[in-house]
């Protein structure tokens, strides 16, 4: 097991070196200068700023230096927010990301653990259809309506009430993280709803269910301790990258509730080519990807023993 | 039917009518436990106010910061030789007063004035940051304003060394700074954010973070930055040490939200959590309508414009074809039927009307003659660049935008009207942010979406844009006649001379359809009636609480 | 006893005659793809659903056909207007330039305060075209302010949208042509001395009639007289931003978006099923390795590989990237598909019909592809329906950043992106987009969950 765990954590170092060498290579393949601006500046300015930031050097010298840097965990500092590093803008907002991102988890897995075996319970029943028709919706409507529309809500409930039921936006209290956390979790609860109904389905009509039922288990039984065991697997498995991502930072969410998140990060650095902060984002996603990817393995043989470890 | 049944029946409504009105008031009393409303954005009693931001601040340091969002907070919290009042009038700010002759301005300090740790700002400070702003080392972008004082360029380019700069302090309290041409404007420029002064032994003991903490800080200027949590908070408070403290009556003006999104914002504003909101969308701007709420509108300062491409290779370089695509444009139909924002100016000129000549507004000293919208002259002009052009057909022509739906609105109008009225096809180039920068630099483009914000004021900002030297002419304009009407305006300080040469610049560019203007941009937006006596401005800083107070 | 030997001849060793009528099997051999078949037929909702994405399809390749509104044609008169059938409008002359009114600037008289503007004049017939406002001059104004309401002004605050100011004082006119609707409209003009405003103003109620210039009138064909009245088109579902037909442009934008909908799902979730399968079933180092190579695909930066792609295909301003849209989307998503099939035949490889089919033989990829995905098939149709919507909504987002179709060809997306800004003032233009792209999404998700019960093997020895 945990020679399993050590093999597995170095051939993911492989992977990072992996993703910030090709991200390194894209970046500098795609015209643009990160030092560009809306107000062009004179040559002059614009050797001095090169120089400053050591664009003026050649590209492979610029990527042996970051890996360098990158190996004693710098990141460098911002091209667009130039006074801060790289690591600070990790370590101040991945936290607040990652709060709202657990709750929206939380949320989204319940809801759709629950929704999904209800609808399979109900097959083809109208509760069955009411949650396929809220699914669809929570699909095909882009998660910046929803913000929208719960925030106008929240607005009319204030004004309507004449109190600060909830905030409107910002980021404060718990009471602030609640609603964008729901908005956020919308379509990854969607998800895993009809991935839970289907898998529910598949395994309804499995041998061992048959013979748990012959032996007169109660069916509450049957269902947590077999049924919903074995079905949970997909879920797990779009659990571990669906962590990575929403933990990261949902640009649409945080903006709409002007949450100080990581997730405007991801976006602007590649809006504003902003070398390092594009790396270290990469760099840093990619290292929690792979985590979570090997930890959601290790999960696979926890809750279904016909997969086995050393097979992985 | 036994009894017992029987009083189970009859109790079951009661209970769970009982149990119904139970918890309807537990959740009344729930509800009156919460805050009532707080209108937080103003506030009578702490004199404070609460606004929100699009972006975090990127760079507070006076010397090396460009954008707007910087700018609010460093003139706030800065103050330099003069400084803009209550009417958005230069007084003096640190300079108590001040003479300009020829090349040569001297400046007397007040010996008031000092930092907010008690220690005076004295001229050393100001020959200290105009050196460092032309530091080669320090890179600062900003630099070329400050190229009128003699050799600023020279050392920017690393040929002379940073004492060589035309600034002295003649004493503590006198400044003297040598030109390198009479510069009519120079001294709105001193109370322009890198024209501040900055301590020397402040700015070594930071280790290059000058300004990048709360604790990086020190202040001369109105307020002070007490908390900066970054990408979530800013809050400034008044600065007891500010020679003219007194005149100084807000508190605090907090910055509890940075968010980009419009609807959020305005959202924020009708909860009662905000002082102001500027740069209303149309969509907001319906929502403020709807609700009754007063709008203000004031200019911004932007110059928007369609640019063409006059390199060689293209065929927008030719006259006839620039002017048959000018005889087809209106510039109110694109502004106030396709834009449809209340309060935009519909493009006439380069120079925005807000500008100032001689003695009145510029447009109004020089009114533009405008060109005649005439579909049959743009056909004929249209032969005429076929024939010049030896070409069959206008060959589709690209028109370089952002990536915005504004933009890109715009974009689509130009693509229907060159289409409909001349039939010359124009593809859409949408583009991220640095990508459109690098086509624009390359000139990789026939037709641009380009915009001008004023760096100071005077229109020569505006005017020298299409001088053939200058790194934003993105369509290398390149004119004798035009250089020659630039250099006139640089070389002298005689208003009348100046602004006679800026009036034939206007109407040059129109003559010789160097760019299609499409409109003035005006910041609609609103405000809680009880904040007044805030100021706006077209350079610098937009917005000014300097000389705001809450009512009751 | 005779010496007769058992003696067997070769006609003894001719087999017998078979035996046909005792075991025939009396319902004809299916194969597990017609059995599928079969089962779907019978599935009334699934076969609706299916009729329903035939629907969508007609719609698109033959709505055009009846509809026959060009679905680039602006009119910006007629910009964001919610579902019509068709108005009246009045044609008048075109607005030409108006010379507008000038008066003698007039000083204010000592220790006076500006007062309020008098005479406000609407000049000629107020139409959606034009309203002309002038007034007589106030002593001491520099210049005014106009101010547009749409409903009649409760307080001095609330004035409406600022229009405008004028620039010199003798400007005593304005004229409105800010997106007029034929409605009745406030105006209110204020003095004001440059730097401080008259403390009320005059306001004016103006109702404005639909109209449309006689140089629109030619352009589109109608009767150009001034004073006719003529019919307008018709706009069943609004129009959008530019005044362009809703309608047309959702049927336009379903070729982009349904095959972008249907295509780089079906395509991504093929490579997903062969790659995640292939990694399931054989395990150990090649599956360590392949999966690390769908890890690093997730942790790209999408935006930025987007930008490359489009400059590595060379696709210039205003060419259609459609292909290398569907390449770069399908290329770029695979791994989540390929992770979920990849769990799941962990989980049943080691199934006893499993190790029966491979102890009869079987070989791996036979294995894979006729027992382990069939067998899998239930989260792969729920990944690719929920591929669907994703698909259209990135096809938009690479569609604005210049990648994928370049305006004016509009997109389900696209309009559904655009339709958002303006979500409260004129929701029909995001509500139809959303409505279609909701109905595929629903169509499909009944069509899968149909064939996930049709191609259940489980299911199958029952029928």
């Amino acid at each position: 097991m945990l020679l399993y765990i050590l093999k597995r954590l170095g051939i993911g170092i492989f992977t990072i070196w992996f993703i910030a060498t090709a991200t390194f290579t894209v970046m500098h393949l795609v015209p643009g200068d990160p030092l560009a601006n809306d107000k062009a500046v004179n040559p002059t300015i614009r050797a001095n700023l090169e120089r400053q930031y050591g664009l003026d050097r050649p590209v492979f010298e610029q990527y042996v230096l970051y890996m360098g840097n990158m190996l004693k965990g710098d990141f460098g500092i911002s091209f667009t927010e130039e006074n801060r590093a790289v690591n600070d803008i990790i370590r101040e907002h991945f936290p607040v990301s990652a709060s709202l991102g657990v709750l929206s988890l939380f949320f989204a897995t319940i809801g759709g653990v629950l929704w999904g075996a209800l609808a399979a319970l109900y097959r083809n029943r109208w509760p069955d259809a009411a949650i396929m028709l809220v699914v669809i919706l929570g699909i095909s409507v882009p998660s910046f309506v929803f913000a929208a529309f719960s925030q106008l809500g929240i607005l009319t409930l204030n004004q309507w009430t004449g109190r600060s039921i909830l905030p409107v936006a910002g980021w404060d209290s718990f009471s602030s993280a609640l609603v964008p956390a729901l908005v956020l979790g919308m379509s990854t609860m969607a998800y895993m709803t009809r991935l839970m109904r289907s898998s529910m389905l598949e395994v309804a009509n499995t041998d061992y269910i048959r013979t748990a039922r012959a032996k007169g288990l109660s069916a509450l039984r049957i269902f947590f301790r077999h049924q919903l065991r074995n079905a949970i697997l997909p879920v797990i498995t779009v659990l571990g990258p669906a962590i990575a991502i929403i933990t990261t930072g949902g640009f649409v969410v945080e903006s709409v509730f002007a949450i100080p998140g990581l997730g405007r990060y991801f976006v602007q650095a590649v809006a504003q080519l902003d070398y390092t902060v594009i790396m270290g984002t990469t760099v840093f996603f990619g290292a929690f990807l792979v985590l979570m990817v090997i930890a959601v393995d290790i999960l696979y043989g926890f809750i279904d023993p016909r997969i086995r470890l050393g097979a992985l | 039917m036994n009894t017992t049944t029987l009083t189970r029946a009859l109790m079951q409504p009661i209970s769970s009518y009982l149990r119904y009105c139970l918890s309807a008031l537990l959740l009344f009393s729930a509800l009156c436990a919460l805050p009532a409303l707080a209108q937080e954005g103003v506030d009578f009693a702490t004199q404070s106010v609460r606004i929100a931001q699009g972006s975090e601040p990127p760079n507070l340091n006076s010397i090396k910061s460009t954008d707007q969002t910087s700018i609010f907070y460093i003139e706030h919290v800065m103050e330099g030789l003069l400084r803009k009042n209550a009417r958005n009038e230069l007084v003096g700010g640190v300079a108590e007063r001040w003479e300009m002759e020829g090349t040569t301005a001297r400046f007397w300090l007040r010996q008031n004035a000092v930092w907010s740790d008690g220690v005076p700002v004295t001229a050393h400070d100001f020959v200290f940051a105009w050196r460092q702003v032309v530091n080669p080392e320090v890179a600062a972008e900003y630099a070329s304003i400050m190229y009128p004082v003699k050799n600023a360029e020279a050392i920017n380019q690393g040929k002379l060394p940073l004492e060589a700069l035309g600034v002295t302090a003649l004493d503590d309290y006198t400044l003297e700074v040598e030109l390198e041409t009479p510069t009519g404007y120079f001294l709105s420029l001193t109370s322009f954010m890198i024209y501040y002064p900055v301590r020397q032994d402040f700015y070594e003991a930071q280790n290059g973070r000058y300004f990048a903490d709360v604790r990086n800080m020190i202040f001369n200027g109105p307020f002070t930055i007490t908390s900066w949590v970054h990408g979530a908070s800013l809050r400034m408070e008044k600065n007891p040490t500010y020679w003219d403290a007194d005149s100084v009556t807000l508190n605090v003006i907090d910055t509890p939200y940075i968010t980009n999104d419009e609807q959020a914002v305005f959202n924020l504003f009708k909860d009662g959590m905000l002082a102001l909101v500027n740069n209303l969308a149309a969509e907001q701007l319906r929502g403020a309508l709807d609700n009754r709420m007063r709008i203000y509108a004031h200019p911004d300062g932007s110059v928007f414009y369609v640019e063409f491409n006059h390199r060689d290779d293209r065929v927008t370089r030719n006259l006839n074809l620039r002017k048959a695509m000018q005889a087809v444009y209106d510039s109110e139909e694109l502004v106030y039927k396709a834009i449809g924002i209340a309060g935009y100016i519909p493009g006439r000129s380069l120079i925005p009307v807000y500008m100032n000549g001689v003695q009145d507004k510029f447009r109004v000293e020089y009114p533009e003659q405008p060109a005649s919208l005439d579909i049959e002259k743009a056909r004929e002009y249209l032969e005429l660049a076929k024939q010049e052009l030896g070409l069959d057909e206008i060959p589709p022509l690209s028109i370089l935008c952002d990536d915005t739906n504004g933009a890109i609105l715009q974009a689509q109008y130009f693509q229907s009207l060159f289409k409909r009225t001349l039939g010359i096809d124009i593809k859409v180039d949408a583009q991220t942010f640095k990508q459109r920068l690098d086509k624009s630099g390359n000139g990789n483009f026939d037709l641009i979406l380009a915009g001008w914000g004023p760096d100071y004021e005077d229109p020569l900002t505006f005017g020298d844009l299409f001088a053939s030297w200058n790194v934003n002419n993105k369509g290398r304009y390149n004119s004798p006649v035009y250089d020659a009407y630039v250099r006139t305006v640089q070389g002298t300080s005689d208003q009348q001379v100046r602004m006679d040469a800026l009036g034939r610049m206007q109407q040059h560019i129109i003559d010789e359809a160097v760019i299609l203007p499409n409109f003035e941009r005006v910041s609609n937006g609103v405000r809680d009636p009880r904040l007044q006596g805030v100021v706006f401005s077209q350079t610098g800083a937009s917005t000014t609480f300097t000389y705001a107070h809450v009512t009751e | 006893m005779s010496k007769q030997s058992f003696q067997l001849s070769a006609a003894d060793f001719a087999p017998a005659p078979p035996a046909t009528h005792a075991e025939r099997i009396v319902r004809p051999s299916l194969s597990y793809w017609q059995d599928a078949w079969l089962r779907l037929k019978k599935n009334r909702r699934a076969l609706s659903s299916l009729y329903l994405v035939i629907a969508l399809l007609l719609f698109t390749l033959l709505g055009p056909w009846f509809w026959t509104q060009d679905y680039t044609l602006q009119d910006l008169d007629m910009i964001s207007q919610g579902p019509s059938w068709g108005s009246a409008a009045l044609v008048v002359e075109d607005p030409g330039a108006w010379e507008g009114v000038r008066g003698d600037a007039l000083p204010l008289p000592q220790g006076q305060e500006l007062g309020a503007t008098t005479q406000l004049t609407v000049e000629g017939a107020a139409t959606t075209q034009y309203v002309r406002l002038y007034w007589n001059a106030v002593p001491g104004a520099q210049h005014y302010l106009i101010y547009r309401n749409d409903h009649a002004p409760d307080s001095g605050q609330d004035l409406g949208l600022p229009l405008g100011e004028t620039l010199r004082p003798e400007e005593l006119s304005f004229a409105d042509r800010l997106q007029l609707r034929p409605q009745t409209y406030w105006y209110t003009v204020i003095a004001s001395d440059g730097l401080t405003e008259a403390a009320s103003g005059t306001t004016l109620a103006v109702t404005t009639e639909r109209a449309i210039t006689t140089t629109q009138a030619r352009e589109r064909g109608l009767e150009a007289t001034v004073g006719a009245s003529v019919q307008l088109p018709a706009h069943p579902f609004g129009t959008d931003y530019l005044g362009r037909d809703v309608l047309a442009r959702i049927m336009e934008g379903a070729r982009v978006s349904l095959f972008i909908g249907i295509v780089a799902p079906l395509l991504f979730i093929a490579i997903g099923i062969v790659y995640g399968g292939i990694c399931g079933y054989f395990g150990g180092t090649l599956d360590i390795v392949l999966m690390r190579i769908a890890d690093f695909v997730i942790a790209l930066p999408f935006l930025l590989f987007m930008i490359l792609f489009r400059i590595g295909f060379g696709i210039g301003p205003g060419e259609s990237g459609i292909f290398p849209m569907l390449l770069a989307l399908v290329l770029l998503s695979w791994p989540s598909s390929a992770r979920l099939v990849r769990g799941q035949i962990l989980q049943i490889r080691g199934e006893a019909y499993v190790q029966a089919a491979r102890m009869l033989g079987a070989r791996s990829l036979y294995l894979i592809f006729r027992h382990l995905v069939p067998n899998v098939m239930g989260p792969i149709l729920v990944t690719l329906t929920f591929a669907i919507p994703m698909a259209i909504f990135t096809e938009a987002f690479l569609s604005f950043i210049g990648m994928g179709v370049s305006p004016p060809t509009p997109s389900w997306g696209a309009m559904s992106n655009e339709g958002i800004r303006t979500m409260l003032s004129s929701p029909h233009e995001l509500l139809f987009p959303a409505f279609f792209i909701s109905l595929t999404v629903l169509a499909f998700n009944l069509l899968g969950d149909g064939l996930r019960d049709a191609l259940d093997s489980r299911l199958r020895s029952r029928e």
